[in-house]
């Protein structure tokens, strides 16, 4: 089994991004949502299994920095296509998850034609009223595992990579790193997390896969209806036993209509 | 020594159960609590009572800015003020003041800001605060990692168009304007006094110096807290090598004043913890999302909402732990004279802003409370710093000839009278 390491590459614009890669194959990128990557991600594993995977931190998560250049959805989208540029990538496939997959949609729809196939997971991006998107930006810690994970105390364990939260340290360190990232995150997900991707998705010409927990609570699954009607070639899969965080919850499942779409 | 009526305009028919029946006071409280026709009399009480602080010989008249909430009833401060304007003739308005990250354009703040400060004859004082994260980001939806780079640029704007004596192009990240033209501009030159309400960032600090803005330091939990806080702040005075006059500094503080100490806990002792029980009953997350602060901040006092222990002293808050921990002034008038003595040289202040309304304290007993600070108390406190008595940098010019339209009475309709030349 090929072990994902991780590398630190420098984009144009000046980030520095850390980024998880191993396997073999042909490139996927994988664009994390924002909570950003766990302490253990065995999707990646068993996907870095049939390609060649790539799975880089947004600047203001883990060790990837240079987030003060970032600001908005252009630049988050822009700042992708640095990262494969720097990657030295050719036409890879994109899959992204939650945030990430706003991010993917939207590069996927400024240069349509440098990437292979897109799988949109449980994404984020759009937003419908008559099913309004939590406020993930008002949540007390304990709240999120709950609202993220279709069993919340395995879902728990998964966020906190074990940490015990009830010492104060632990929860302090958690608390910085969060902190972080989401402040990152509301650039383009705050107040409400829809940058009008819609109005540009008609731009998309890569194959595109939906992919959705059947029990996601924070953008609950007629989202992917939403995003099916708004591409209409797309095929949708919905995983059952799986809330937003898909991948973590389901990795297998993950991989099995992952890998079946991308082929 | 300045004294400020300020009157932050609470609803006071919070039910009881209030804490436990909601989980904020801000954002998501229900506006099935508010009452327009009980809200009437709210704000003429509270109008009539900043009008009484000025005949009682107040320096400065007091409002803020809030949103979605019951904590402070005036989502627009300017009203506030504009009202004020023409009923009073010799206090400052000080308004602490427009949340300018939230205004688009920000030009607006600059026309009414200039707007009170000439229907005034000169007696706006400007406040600029960032504005809590409850009114910023969750009532007025600024991306919290923005906001303040978004402040600093609708400040920029407002300067400038203050300033400037010809048209002129703004091209900003947030906001462009190819004319800015500020009528009408402001009597007060270069521009009324400001006043920068802050935290504990050394960012602000370094934004006000860099100014010379007033630091207001606006807390509800007293100057043995506040102490440290301004003690950093003093230090970065003297580094920056400005002068330590106490007008750069102003501080909140709730007053009670009575005739003995036992009495003040009979008369206000209620509606103080009314204040701290429902109107600052806060959804830990509304008041600090990510990005809001700064990270060095937030690794300064990273555990201050996680904790939820501020939550929790609110919740079994009892009068004898405000007394003593100095959250209230309360007491006799020679008791609060000593404390406030205490509070401004320690904070070494020159601007108090007094706040004797709390929660849902009847009108008589504010008034009761007041006056006997005017006569008792204020008199003794005037003059705590006499080397710095004639610094009024940081204090209102109003023009000598300004009308006084309290006084006036409709009706000039006689040939003859002209605009003054």
């Amino acid at each position: 089994m090929a072990a994902l390491k991780y590398q630190t590459i420098d984009t144009r614009k000046g980030t520095r991004c850390r980024v998880l890669e191993g396997g073999s194959g042909a490139p996927v990128v994988f664009f994390h949502g924002a909570g950003g990557l766990l302490a253990d991600n065995p999707f990646l594993d068993q996907l870095a299994q049939r390609y060649h995977v790539f799975a880089p931190e947004w600047p203001g998560y883990g060790e990837s920095t240079g987030e003060e250049l970032l600001e908005d959805m252009l630049d988050f989208a822009l700042h992708g296509w640095d990262v494969i540029d720097a990657l030295g990538l050719s036409r890879p496939h994109l899959v992204g998850h939650s945030m990430g997959g706003m991010i993917a949609a939207e590069m996927a729809c400024l240069a349509p034609r440098d990437l292979d196939k897109l799988a949109l997971v449980a994404a984020a991006g759009l937003w419908m009223d008559e099913h309004p998107i939590p406020d993930i930006f008002a949540l007390l810690p304990f709240q999120l595992a709950e609202l993220l994970f279709d069993d919340p105390q395995k879902g728990q364990a998964l966020l906190t990579g074990g940490a015990d939260l009830s010492d104060m340290e632990a929860l302090k360190e958690f608390y910085l790193v969060s902190q972080r990232r989401l402040a990152m995150a509301g650039k383009v997900l705050f107040p409400i997390p829809n940058r009008r991707l819609s109005k540009r998705l008609y731009r998309l010409t890569a194959p595109t896969l939906i992919l959705w927990g059947a029990a996601d609570r924070l953008i609950v699954p007629a989202y992917a209806a939403r995003w099916q009607a708004l591409i209409p070639a797309a095929r949708v899969e919905m995983v059952e036993g799986a809330a937003h965080m898909l991948p973590y919850e389901r990795p297998e499942a993950f991989v099995r209509a992952v890998g079946g779409f991308l082929g | 020594m300045k004294f400020t009526w300020f009157n932050l305009m609470p609803w006071p028919y919070l039910p009881d159960d209030f804490r436990q029946q909601h989980r904020s006071v801000w954002v998501d409280i229900p506006n099935t609590l508010y009452d327009p026709r009980k809200g009437h009399h709210v704000y003429h009480t509270y109008l009539d009572q900043l009008e009484y602080a000025e005949s009682l010989g107040f320096d400065g008249i007091g409002c803020n800015e809030h949103h979605q909430n019951g904590y402070g009833l005036m989502p627009s401060p300017n009203l506030i003020a504009a009202t004020l304007s023409r009923r009073t003739s010799r206090a400052a308005l000080c308004v602490i003041g427009n949340s300018i990250a939230g205004y688009n354009p920000p030009i607006r703040v600059a026309e009414e800001f200039a707007m009170l400060d000439v229907i005034s004859g000169g007696r706006l004082i400007a406040g600029f605060p960032v504005g809590t994260s409850m009114d910023t980001n969750f009532c007025y939806g600024q991306i919290p990692a923005l906001t303040r780079d978004k402040y600093r640029e609708a400040h920029d704007m407002i300067m400038q168009a203050w300033a400037g004596e010809a048209p002129f192009a703004f091209d900003g990240k947030y906001n462009q304007l190819r004319w800015v033209n500020c009528w009408p501009k402001p009597i007060q030159k270069p521009h009324p006094p400001i006043y920068i309400p802050g935290g504990g960032s050394i960012e602000t600090w370094d934004f006000c110096l860099d100014y010379d803005y007033n630091y207001s330091y606006l807390s509800f939990f007293g100057y043995l807290r506040g102490k440290s806080l301004l003690d950093g702040y003093w230090e970065r005075v003297a580094k920056r090598g400005k002068d330590d006059s106490p007008y750069r500094a102003a501080f909140a503080q709730i007053i009670c004043v009575a005739d003995t100490d036992a009495q003040a806990e009979e008369l206000y002792a209620e509606h103080c913890l009314y204040f701290f029980n429902r109107c600052l009953h806060i959804f830990p997350p509304f008041a600090d999302p990510p990005g809001y602060r700064t990270m060095a901040t937030v690794k300064y006092g990273a555990l201050s909402q996680l904790t939820q222990a501020r939550q929790k002293i609110l919740e079994n808050l009892t009068w004898k732990q405000l007394v003593e921990e100095r959250f209230v002034i309360a007491g006799s008038p020679e008791t609060v004279r000593q404390q406030l003595e205490e509070c401004i040289k320690g904070l070494r202040i020159g601007h108090l802003f007094c706040l004797f309304h709390n929660g849902n304290m009847p009108d008589w007993k504010t008034r009761h409370s007041s006056k006997l600070f005017a006569e008792k108390v204020m008199p003794r406190l005037r003059d705590l710093w006499p080397e710095w008595k004639h610094d009024d940098r940081w204090w209102i010019h109003p023009m000598d000839e300004r009308i006084r339209p309290e006084e006036r009475r409709p009706g000039a309709d006689k040939p003859g009278e002209e605009w003054p030349r």
